[in-house]
């Protein structure tokens, strides 16, 4: 078993899809919250084999999409600073902020890095002693720990040139606030890596005071169609719970060596939410014991709050109360090549893979 | 960019490992998982892996999609593409 091609097969996905058209009676909504389902959704074209009555919509999933702008702005400020090297994952390089972009600053000559984990963050500090590395760490709760491992090593190993700007987030609390902000949703399809890491018990205060459902798939077809199949059941008998689809990697528990790292390391703080505005208790700032390492703390950089660019509905399409086709800009002044939006600089960003697959 | 990939660990040194990835070698960290063995199917995200895959699990899954078939309509066609 590969774990790929096996939950890509046909004959299953065929068996799934009549399975739902046989028992859905009910319109209902369904939500996907974490940007590799959106991605996988569009590019498996899923939505055209199930009825009329299952409505599926897309919602705050891919971290760059939700790192608002004025973040953009910090980390671009960050990295303008003397005898700084910023690293970052590759996601967040062309995200535009309100006036340039990482990739613009890289290009006017600023010292900006991607890298593909943390530990390379951590190594680039080692080998320029003389200069101060910032880590700009986007990313839910599958990307955290990776965070924390870099921070402990560097207590451990006693590098004194390596920064962490945290602009972590939290889904649990998006996924209230989107419906305490009145989107109307049946059911999530839980995302399935975070939940690798959290556990699936975090949803479990969600679901009792919101009774809703909560799927946690995987992303391959097969999978996918089999969260929509349990959603879809679960409406049918008038049942709100939380199952787990992705048994292969998810369990109650999740990942607790993670999740220690993550608690050992870091605090929950308010944070900002391209879309859906300040969230409380959503984001993750470092704790005190690790103020050294915290870039928040050392360089001090004045950012002003910027507002979206004109015309651009990424705030709704984050919400799922637009389709990135009903925006002006989609696909005329707004593509890949030139995006104009955070949601159409990813490939798992509800615009580019609304773009990428029409 | 929370995709992580299914990889199997070909060889373990200390708390990392090389893994392979559809043919590909990586390397990866062990260092946010217990008990990983050679031969083990993990997922790798951002150069960590996070979770062993249980084969078990995963027939288990599929085997529950096979029985959907004997539950519903026979009659029916398929709405498959
Ligand atoms: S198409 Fe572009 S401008 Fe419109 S909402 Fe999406 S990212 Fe924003």
């Amino acid at each position: 078993m590969k774990y790929i091609d096996e939950f890509r097969n046909k004959d299953l996905v065929d068996k799934l899809v009549k399975a739902i058209h046989d028992i859905s009676r009910r319109k209902i909504r369904i939500m996907e919250v974490c940007g590799g389902h959106t991605l996988a959704i569009r590019k498996s074209g899923i939505p055209g084999l199930l009825p009329e009555t299952i409505e599926l919509l897309s919602g705050p999933g891919c971290p760059v999409c939700v790192t608002g702008r004025r973040a953009i702005d910090t980390c671009i400020a960050l990295a303008r600073l003397p005898d700084v090297i910023l690293t970052t994952y590759g996601d967040l390089i062309r995200v535009p902020g309100s006036v340039s972009s990482l990739d613009e600053e890289k290009a006017l000559g600023a010292d900006i890095r991607m890298v593909h984990s943390t530990l390379d963050a951590l190594e680039t500090a080692k080998t320029n002693p003389g200069r101060n590395i910032i880590f700009a760490g986007i990313g839910f709760e599958t990307t955290t720990p990776a965070s924390a491992v870099a921070i402990l090593e560097a207590e451990k190993q006693n590098i004194s040139n390596f920064y962490l700007l945290s602009m972590h987030k939290l889904m649990p609390p998006a996924m209230a606030t989107l419906i305490e902000q009145g989107v109307k949703i049946d059911g999530y399809i839980g995302p399935g890596h975070v939940t690798t890491v959290a556990g699936a018990n975090m949803y479990v205060p969600l679901i009792d005071q919101y009774a809703i459902s909560v799927v946690v798939s995987g992303f391959e077809p097969v999978d996918i169609l089999q969260s929509v199949y349990m959603l879809v059941k679960m409406a049918e008998e008038g049942r709100h719970e939380l199952e787990i689809q992705y048994k292969r990697v998810v369990t109650r528990e999740g990942n607790v060596k993670a999740k220690e790292a993550v608690e050992r390391v870091f605090e929950h703080c308010d944070d900002e939410w391209r879309g859906l505005g300040l969230i409380p208790g959503s984001g993750l700032a470092l704790r005190k014991e690790y103020n050294a390492f915290d870039a928040d703390i050392h360089f001090k950089v004045d950012v002003d709050p910027a507002p979206e660019p004109k015309g651009c509905l990424c705030g709704e399409v984050l919400r799922g109360m637009k389709r990135p086709d009903e925006c002006k800009l989609f696909g005329r002044v707004c593509t890949p090549a030139n995006p104009i939006g955070a949601c159409m600089v990813s490939g798992e960003g509800a615009c580019q893979a609304y773009y990428n697959y029409r | 960019m929370c995709l992580s990939i299914p990889a199997k660990i070909l060889e373990i040194d200390g708390d990392s490992a090389t893994a392979s990835v559809g043919g590909a070698v990586v390397r990866t960290s062990l260092q946010l998982l217990d008990d990983v063995q050679v031969g083990d199917y993990v997922l790798i995200h951002t150069g960590f892996a996070l979770q062993k895959i249980s084969e078990e699990e995963a027939l288990e899954t599929i085997r529950i999609i096979e029985e959907l078939q004997q539950d519903g309509d026979a009659s029916a066609s398929g709405q498959g593409q």
